[in-house]
């Protein structure tokens, strides 16, 4: 089953290769910049922000009733609404509807539940051939990846890369780089499979309680060629994509795109409220563990996401370690934030992977304290004793030291002897990662210790401060 | 699975009903105090629809009338190339293919030019509101190789507060907010224009007053 996954020795790998990790770290930074000049264009951004966190905190307070809501409203439309308790239970549902139709080819446009839930496995295995159709997931499926990024999903790919990905499935020009030609060549490919396929698999961006329908939002417009040419349309959903009010959009419409990429709105956002004529559309409101979440005072909010990625592209630790870093569904921040809390021991480290700079709170859109709430997984995993023991016996061995005050004199004096005269080679080994990548200061001559003792005894902390401030002229 | 479908959605619900979650009032979004009263205006929305038009990689036209549209057309290049053209606009703009007359979409798949009205724009984004009241398939707007839409230059609103409000309740199935030619970025962060959708979007503002 799951076997832990420590993202350090995952990072390493790809920090080590060092001129990748700059040109990620630098196409991430260059996201974040539009992201930022589209926020400061909009004076009542921080409103808007406040705004659409009450109403996601109002949605989650009341979802049950906000679910029912819906589901009475959509059937009024004609929607089939489904339950799904988990991930099993989503992918046999579509399944099932799938196979009513005798149908043996899907278009899917990019949803995070359906990766969540690995439906694609369970699609193929059942002999139904599933294509991606948002050109980033589709260069990822066709090389075997997953998703580095929401929202970006082949950031990690260069274009030299993807062209020999399509010269192999595609037949395009061996050695073409050129995006132009690699988007026309998808195009072409993914057009035919638009037009073959007899099921089209969405997600959902926002779901509509009071009207029953619900939102999904593209730059390419696959979503709305796989929902409009097949004759049956599958749209998958976590519950807590729900809104209350058709008016609530106007806000995370605005909020969405310039947050995930810097755009004022994305090209498509289309609004499905009941099949068309003679077709059949589908819901699938799926569970997967978000009540667990709801359950929890420290991370309910973490259910307000809108999945816009720009916590990722903020992060200093996702812009030189990489998605694939994580081992998980949705990386980055709100990713350490939710994976812990599908398995805390697989994704222990996950809290780690941070510096606690803070600069996803400043980001999110929904006002999710992102690196609150990773400060609080590091205490919960520390109390369900889940550390690592190269954590927990330093930690045991620092909170030994600063109770014995004779002994913590004594390892700094050590300390500073060693440092100055201990060869490179004692100091930067194997047994301290944390000199990897840092230099250890230059020991001072003298321990705090001891100056104080000889420059301020018998002095308080004040007055010699004060008397330090007269000898500096203040 | 019917009952075990069912039997889920109860389970779902018991757990969600089990915890009493603190409730948290809904803001308003129109009235005093609300964002609709702080969110951004423009004096003049119709020029700065025109620009962000643009920003988002459309051609705005502003025009006085539905003839100056056929004429603009009829000197564009992509629409005299253009070999089944499909107009939604009324007689002025001719078509030679009728979306009535079409069974099926996946007919669709060889048009190269679609002309429809849209209902309104906003000038925050550049975005206009289209539903399929008027287009018997949806998959036209997607489909179509090249997209023009005729908005009045008097719809203009400033931003989507203003775009809810008046689309008030959904009429119809579907609707959907178009902003410049399909893209994609998806190769080294280039932007390339014509993913899978339209690969040009021109936009005639035509003035009219109501
Ligand atoms: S946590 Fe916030 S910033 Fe991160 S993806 Fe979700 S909404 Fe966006």
């Amino acid at each position: 089953m799951a076997t832990v996954s420590e993202h350090p020795e995952k990072a390493a790998a790809y920090i080590a290769d060092r001129s990748r990790s700059r040109w990620h770290d630098g196409a991430l930074w260059f996201v974040r910049s539009k992201r930022d000049r589209m926020a400061h264009s909009l004076p009542e951004w921080e409103q808007l922000r406040s705004t659409a966190s009450q109403i996601k905190a109002h949605t989650i307070a009341n979802l049950p009733e906000i679910l029912q809501q819906f589901e009475a409203n959509a059937k009024a439309r004609g929607v089939h609404v489904h339950w799904a308790a988990d991930a099993q239970e989503h992918n046999e549902i579509v399944l099932e509807i799938v196979r009513k139709q005798n149908a043996t080819r899907v278009v899917k446009s990019k949803s995070m539940l359906t990766e969540e839930c690995h439906l694609n496995p369970h699609l193929e295995a059942g002999g139904i051939e599933v294509i991606d159709t948002d050109l980033g997931e589709r260069i990822v499926q066709m090389r075997g990846e997953r998703p580095s990024h929401i929202v970006l999903p082949a950031i990690h790919i260069k274009k030299e890369e993807v062209g020999e990905t399509f010269a192999k499935y595609l037949g395009t020009e061996p050695g073409a780089s050129d995006p132009q030609y690699l988007t026309e060549a998808a195009r072409q490919h993914l057009r035919s499979k638009f037009l073959e396929a007899e099921v089209g698999i969405t997600g959902v961006n926002f779901a509509i309680a009071e009207t029953g329908g619900f939102v999904v939002c593209t730059n390419e417009g696959n979503a709305d060629l796989g929902a409009s040419l097949p004759r049956v349309h599958i749209a998958c959903m976590g519950i807590e994509k729900l809104i209350p009010r058709l008016v609530d959009l106007s806000v995370f419409v605005r909020l969405l795109a310039r947050s995930a990429t810097g755009q004022p709105i994305t090209t498509y956002t289309s609004h499905f409220h009941g099949p068309r004529p003679g077709c059949e559309l589908h819901i699938v409101l799926v569970d997967n563990g978000r009540s667990r979440i709801r359950d929890s005072d420290e991370f309910r909010s973490a259910l307000g996401c809108i999945r816009c990625g720009a916590c990722m592209n903020t992060c200093p630790v996702f812009r030189r370690s990489g998605g694939h870093s994580y081992d998980a569904v949705v990386p980055g921040p709100i990713g350490s934030v939710l994976s812990p809390a599908a398995d805390t021991k697989q994704h222990r480290s996950l809290p780690y992977a941070c510096s606690l700079c803070g600069s996803c709170t400043d980001v999110c859109p929904v006002k999710i304290p992102l690196h609150h709430q990773l400060l609080t997984w590091r205490q919960q995993i520390a109390a369900q004793g889940l550390l690592p023991v190269s954590k927990t016996a330093a930690m045991r061995a620092g909170s030994m030291l600063f109770q014995h005050p004779r002994i913590y004199a004594l390892a700094g004096a050590l300390g500073r002897r060693a440092l100055r005269w201990l060869p490179k080679s004692w100091v930067y080994n194997r047994a301290n990662p944390w000199g990897l990548d840092r230099d250890l200061p230059e020991p001072p001559a003298e321990s705090f210790r001891s100056w104080w003792q000889t420059n301020r005894q018998g002095t308080s902390v004040d007055e010699g401060m004060k008397s330090k401030e007269a000898k500096n002229g203040k | 699975m019917g009952s075990r479908a069912r039997d889920s959605r109860q389970a779902i619900l018991d757990r969600l009903r089990s915890r009493e979650v603190t409730p948290v009032e809904l803001p308003a979004i129109f009235g005093d105090d609300s964002i609709s009263q702080v969110a951004i205006g423009f004096d003049d929305p119709a020029t700065q629809f025109a620009g962000t038009v643009e920003a988002v990689g459309g051609l705005c036209l502003q025009v006085g009338s539905m003839q100056e549209v056929l004429n603009k057309l009829e000197q564009d290049e992509v629409y005299r190339d253009a070999a089944r053209r499909c107009s939604l606009v009324g007689d002025e703009i001719p078509g030679n293919v009728n979306l009535q007359e079409i069974e099926d979409p996946h007919e669709l798949s060889s048009l190269d030019f679609l002309i429809a009205r849209a209902e309104f724009g906003v000038a925050e984004n550049g975005a206009m509101w289209i539903t399929d009241r008027d287009i018997r398939h949806r998959a036209s707007l997607f489909i179509t190789q090249h997209l023009a839409l005729v908005v009045s230059r008097q719809s203009i609103l400033c931003n989507m507060h203003q775009a809810y409000e008046r689309i008030g309740q959904p009429e119809t199935p579907f609707g959907v907010f178009i902003a410049g030619p399909s893209k994609t970025a998806d190769i080294e962060q280039s932007l390339v224009l014509g993913a899978h959708g339209c690969r040009t979007l021109t936009v005639f503002l035509v003035d009219e007053p109501a």
